[in-house]
């Protein structure tokens, strides 16, 4: 086993690197979209229906990467999509990650009665199929940013609370937990300075892959056109408007479909490199 | 007699499950703020029309009492009237569920095939070149959910090389006479080929684009258990008999390598039906899924409770069909 993931180790700096890079160029595009975005993001102008990307023979100059049905600049819809995604992805996986980690956490290391409720709200959660789940949150609470992200802590915290609650466990019956207790430590000061650290790492991975499927919810969710209100530009809703018109204009559908594919990717890359680089067995 | 106890638990536990699932959904979609009642009648409509359809649906009873009353007609098998499609909703999901079950049992039969593959490929060819292909092939098809696998597939075999179809399930043209919705199944045993053909070009992509992330996941799990046992006693013996290296994997190894996978590959599979709801939406695929979706627009209360339970039922019934398989294929357990 050693051996096989010797051979993976090597291009971990190469990945961290790239996947990195592409985040932060996101970042940037987010805060300054205002002033990059070369057009109004809402803007339509139906003479300008539909015009292809800037290679292709026939467009209208300033229209990078073509404009949709309604005449709308892909890009700059692209780059004020992307001040949602990264919101949604930062606040709605930190906020999963705090509930789901601190349940975990507790069912793991007190055991007992809180361990068997936890557990079960577990087991009901994953008879769930998450996307009906989400979709039927958004529908209940009304569309808008707020509803997207309790949507996603709600359907996604199992996945901290599980993997959190087996780490908990067998830090829970090692030795080092066993003689801070002698040394006269509360219960709760063990979880927090024993337990906690040992299983911050494992937390630290799983919040970077949980903001790659907070942004995946959110272009589902924007795709079935439960996101927020329709004309603003989502990343999932170019998607959605591509895939009904990917014969006649497969820029619409190509290019938000390469952003995403590429932060869904970077995120899961680094949450993989993550774990690699703070797992103390591999190091 | 400790075999027995443990699967009355899981049966128990079962039910549990099932039963907080109903409460969540009940609870959930009762406090929407909109008044289902209203959207079905017509602008005009008076307020005697909306409270004499209230009763009608019952809304017009408390949570608690609404939720008894559902309950008891569950258990003689009423699930409600859909208020969108106004027919009994067990008739409305027992219609669609075989379009779902054909989807998933095809993606799975495609998932273990490749993985399987892949897995075998990379133990044969173990620490050469082949084995990081295969390693790096499944660390980015699992890094990509299944709503982007589907669309990657769309651009690909629909627009770019359009050699399958992006929507539907079955052509409307073709002339069916079908008795049940279980299509695919049925065409096999009548023998229709033209109509096996028509549904598998419909149904490729959407069951591809859910196989890959679990095709990459029995990929991984297996090539680790396979190479594992390779380095067993019993392995190295085989090998002394003289056996050729490709007979060693696949009829010594592989056996013994395959019952980790398997537990893993069941919870992955419910993961795998979960993911139906988008990808039907995404081919337009008449199944379960999309229903649920249109439901959920329309605030059809009846109906979206009585799919979510079906999907619950659907998971758990995939788990408790894997522990008894797992007990079944383990020597280990069978004598306990």
């Amino acid at each position: 086993m050693r051996d096989a993931r010797g051979e993976v180790r090597r291009p971990i700096g190469l990945r961290l690197w790239l996947s990195g890079g592409w985040l932060t160029l996101l970042v940037l595009g987010a805060l300054l979209a205002p002033w990059v975005a070369p057009k109004d993001p809402l803007m339509q102008d139906l003479f300008l229906g539909r015009m292809p990307p800037f290679w292709v023979a026939g467009t209208e100059p300033g229209y990078w990467l073509g404009t949709d049905s309604l005449g709308r600049d892909v890009l700059s819809r692209i780059l004020y999509g992307t001040r949602l995604a990264l919101i949604v992805a930062l606040v709605a996986g930190t906020l999963t990650c705090l509930i789901g980690a601190t349940l975990g956490l507790i069912a793991g290391y007190y055991r007992g009665w809180p361990d068997r409720i936890i557990s079960r709200f577990v087991d009901i959660w994953m008879a769930f199929p998450p996307v009906l789940f989400a979709i039927l949150l958004i529908a209940v609470l009304g569309p808008g940013l707020v509803s997207i992200i309790i949507a996603i802590v709600v359907i996604d915290w199992t996945r901290f609370a599980r993997v959190v609650r087996a780490e908990a466990m067998s830090q829970g019956a090692m030795d080092y937990v066993a003689s801070a207790q002698v040394a006269g430590r509360t219960r709760f000061g063990t979880m927090l300075t024993e337990i906690l650290p040992n299983v911050l790492p494992t937390i630290v991975a799983l919040l970077t892959l949980e903001m790659g499927i907070a942004v995946i919810v959110e272009a589902i969710l924007s795709f079935v056109n439960l996101s927020i209100s329709t004309d603003s530009p989502t990343w999932g809703g170019m998607i959605a408007e591509g895939r009904t018109s990917v014969h006649q204009a497969w820029w619409v559908l190509v290019f938000p479909l390469i952003t995403l594919f590429l932060t869904v990717l970077s995120f899961s890359q680094l949450g993989e490199g993550l774990k690699d680089r703070f797992d103390p067995v591999l190091r | 007699m400790t075999l027995l106890r443990a699967f009355l638990i899981r049966f128990v536990t079962t039910i549990v499950t099932l039963f907080g699932v109903a409460v969540i959904v009940f609870v959930v979609i009762r406090v929407v703020p909109g008044n289902p009642i209203a959207m079905m009648l017509p602008p005009g409509a008076t307020d005697a029309d909306i409270a004499r359809l209230e009763e009608q649906y019952g809304f017009d009873k408390s949570i608690f009492e609404q939720f008894l009353i559902w309950l008891g007609g569950v258990m003689q098998g009423n699930f409600g009237t859909s208020i969108s499609l106004r027919q009994p909703v067990s008739d409305l999901v027992l219609g669609r569920l075989p379009a779902t079950l054909e989807l998933s049992i095809v993606a799975l039969f495609i998932a273990v095939a490749i993985g399987g593959a892949l897995a075998l490929t990379g133990t044969r060819y173990r620490d050469t070149k082949t084995e990081g292909a295969v390693d790096v092939t499944a660390g980015m098809a699992l890094s990509i959910p299944d709503f982007l696998w589907g669309l990657i597939l769309i651009l690909l075999f629909g627009v770019l090389w359009p050699v399958f179809h992006i929507s539907g399930r079955i052509s409307p043209s073709l002339n069916i006479d079908f008795s049940t919705n279980f299509y695919l199944f049925e065409a096999l045993v009548r023998l229709r080929f033209d109509v096996i053909a028509d549904l598998i070009g419909h149904m490729f992509m959407p069951a591809l684009a859910l196989a890959i992330p679990l095709a990459a996941i029995i990929a991984q799990l297996l090539k680790q258990s396979l190479k594992e046992t390779m380095h067993l006693d019993y392995v190295t013996l085989a090998r002394t008999k003289g056996y050729g290296e490709n007979y060693v994997i696949t009829r010594e190894a592989l056996p013994n390598a395959v019952l980790p996978t398997l537990t893993l590959v069941g919870v992955q599979f419910t993961f795998l039906i979960g993911g139906t709801v988008i990808i039907e939406r995404l081919f337009s695929y008449e199944g379960l899924g999309n229903m649920a979706i249109d439901a959920v627009i329309n605030r059809d209360l009846p109906l979206i409770q009585g799919i979510v339970i079906l999907f619950a039922l659907l998971f758990t019934l995939v788990n408790l069909f894997v522990d008894m398989l797992y007990v079944i294929l383990n020597p280990r357990l069978r004598h306990a």
